[in-house]
């Protein structure tokens, strides 16, 4: 077993834990708390498979912004951090056939990979891939249609939220 | 000779070779190295922070005319000693209706926090932590380590002042994070990198002279994500009692503290690096340990302006200061990243043009970028003074809040 193996399989088990604890803790800061460990496990994946960027991008959108706008949410909402109550909603049995068909779905297809027990391969020119990724991103032939509607799409919700949050000029 | 000049490379080869021998295989000994390597920069910052909290003490009181710790060893160099066995030996007090886990950790975050930042900065041409390609998002991405940490130890408190604490420090630093980040977009685009060693190395002509604006912006940034003087209204005492750090006490409340002050160094050593060159200096790539030397002398110069800038400044409110942030800082830097990158790619397609000679064309590059940056600042200036507020407005009368009631007759008499 090498190095590598040891470090993804404690990672794995650490992030599958985390996982589990983000939907059976009762308290919601705890939950976002959780969160923040699986997502973070989720960045030490990017790591092992050599994509250093994705796992940064990883630490500061997920775990820099949005984990910490959930805990401004959870925080400033009435009446959610306390641990009583229930914790199920009238839909979870819809929440509970989506996420079933969903591990159906990949449980499906990995049954006929092939590749469980053959190593990540190197990739080739390490330093000049994130070149490669901004360059794909603004080449006509490949992502620049994707790129400029999300940027698009960021745009447009910064202007609403400047819009609701604005002062209301009577 | 090869020992004296790079002697952090030579131990690391040394005891590689050594674990080799031994029937180590290639990857496990990086594992063993980088994990020393993690341990020794840690504990260097650790006890880089018994330093230069004395350090600060010192100044602090010399500005104020005192003379500052002066008791324990030469120039009360070794105060910081006595002071932390005494935080060693305080009791933890955790208040009743804390969130246990949590108020233990977010002390533990906010000290990790800073101290990852160590694991990207070149001391010297050779001696880094670990040179990633994406050192500079690395960066950002470790700050916002540090504004959950906050957080953390504002909601587990149980106190009020903590809570609003914190929500002030996380207004605070996520609001700082977008002009720091931009103005750290600027030495990616003049250097062509994201990993801070080869901006370090791209540093021919620092970065401070090809774009002072972007230092000035990264330089202020940063010192309010430390939540330092002028910037520290997120523990106001006489408004928040401590801030989030309220309800901590013994080496909890000492890691806040150390946290703080490494990451005061901290901004000062990636100031250093980014616009300063960091190790370059004189000799610095024949004798790389030289470099190390360059770094801290830069760092700490870039420090004491930090310190006299917490010793001399008021504290802002804090509408002032997310004004300053959303309405000066933002805009200006990204006016300032959208001229840069346009500046810089013309350049580079007007250049051929003229027949300069090649060594000389990164001198013509930094003069056009210097510029650029002078008109900027000329521009900003003038819509400054358009805006500026020309003698008070008074609204209305003064209203006394309590009139004081009309003494006795009995007294006057």
């Amino acid at each position: 077993m090498t190095a590598e193996q040891l470090i993804f399989l404690i990672v794995a088990a650490v992030t599958l834990v985390a996982g589990i604890s983000v939907v059976t803790s009762r308290n919601l800061i705890h939950s976002a708390l959780w969160l923040i460990l699986t997502l973070f496990g989720v960045a030490i994946f990017y790591v092992l498979l050599d994509a250093g960027f994705f796992a940064v991008i990883q630490v500061i959108v997920y775990i820099g912004a949005i984990a910490i706008l959930f805990i401004f949410a959870a925080m400033l909402t009435r009446r959610v951090m306390q641990d009583t109550g229930p914790q199920t909603n009238p839909n979870w049995w819809f929440g509970g056939l989506i996420a079933l068909l969903l591990f159906a779905g990949i449980a499906f297809v990995l049954i006929n990979w092939q590749g469980f027990s053959s190593l990540a391969p190197e990739l080739a020119n390490p330093s000049g891939r994130i070149n490669q990724l901004g360059l794909a991103l603004v080449s006509l032939d490949q992502y620049v249609l994707p790129f400029e509607l999300a940027s698009v799409l960021l745009v447009a919700g910064m202007i609403g939220a400047i819009f609701v949050a604005g002062e209301k000029k009577q | 000779m090869y020992f004296l000049s790079d002697p952090i490379t030579f131990i690391a080869n040394w005891l590689g070779n050594l674990l080799l021998g031994w029937g180590v295989t290639q990857p496990v000994v990086t594992v063993i190295l980088k994990f020393i390597g993690a341990g020794l920069v840690g504990t260097f910052g650790f006890s880089l922070v018994i330093f230069t909290i004395w350090l600060e003490r010192k100044l602090y009181g010399r500005i104020q005319d005192r003379l500052g710790p002066n008791r324990v060893g030469p120039w009360g160099i070794f105060q910081t000693f006595p002071d932390m066995i005494k935080i060693f030996t305080k009791e933890y007090i955790t208040p009743v209706g804390a969130d246990k886990v949590v108020y233990n950790l977010a002390p533990i975050l906010s000290v990790s926090a800073v101290l990852l930042t160590w694991a990207v900065i070149p001391f010297a041409q050779t001696i880094v932590g670990t040179d990633v390609n994406v050192g500079v998002l690395y960066l950002v991405a470790v700050g916002g380590i540090g504004a959950l940490g906050i957080i953390l130890a504002g909601y587990s408190s149980n106190n009020k002042y903590s809570l609003l604490g914190a929500f002030r420090a996380v207004a605070q630093i996520v609001s700082y994070e977008v002009p720091m980040v931009l103005a750290l977009l600027v030495p990616v685009l003049l250097g062509r990198s994201m990993g801070v060693n080869s901006l370090v190395n791209a540093q021919s002509i620092w970065f401070v002279i090809m774009s002072p604006i972007a230092a000035f912006i990264f330089f202020t940034s940063s010192m309010a994500e430390t939540g330092r003087a002028p910037f520290d209204l997120l523990e106001a005492e006489s408004e928040l009692v401590a801030g989030y750090q309220t309800e901590y006490s013994g080496l909890k409340f000492g890691m806040f503290y150390v946290g703080e002050f490494l990451h005061a160094f901290t901004i000062s050593a990636l100031t250093a690096t980014l616009f300063l060159g960091g190790w370059r200096g004189p000799w610095a790539e024949q004798i790389p340990i030289l470099g190390v030397v360059w770094f801290f002398l830069k760092a700490f110069i870039v420090y004491f302006v930090v310190v006299l800038i917490r010793i001399s400044m008021p504290r802002l409110r804090i509408d002032q200061m997310l004004n300053f942030n959303w309405k000066f800082l933002t805009p200006l830097a990204l006016v300032l990243l959208v001229v840069t990158s346009v500046v810089d790619k013309l350049f580079y397609i007007i250049i051929p043009g003229f027949n300069i000679v090649g060594g000389i064309i990164p001198w013509v590059r930094a003069g056009v970028h210097l510029l650029v940056n002078a008109i900027i600042v000329l521009i900003t200036v003038q819509i400054l003074k358009t805006h500026q507020i020309k003698g008070l407005q008074v609204v209305r009368k003064p209203r006394p809040v309590a009139v004081a009631p009309e003494p006795p007759a009995l007294v006057i008499s």
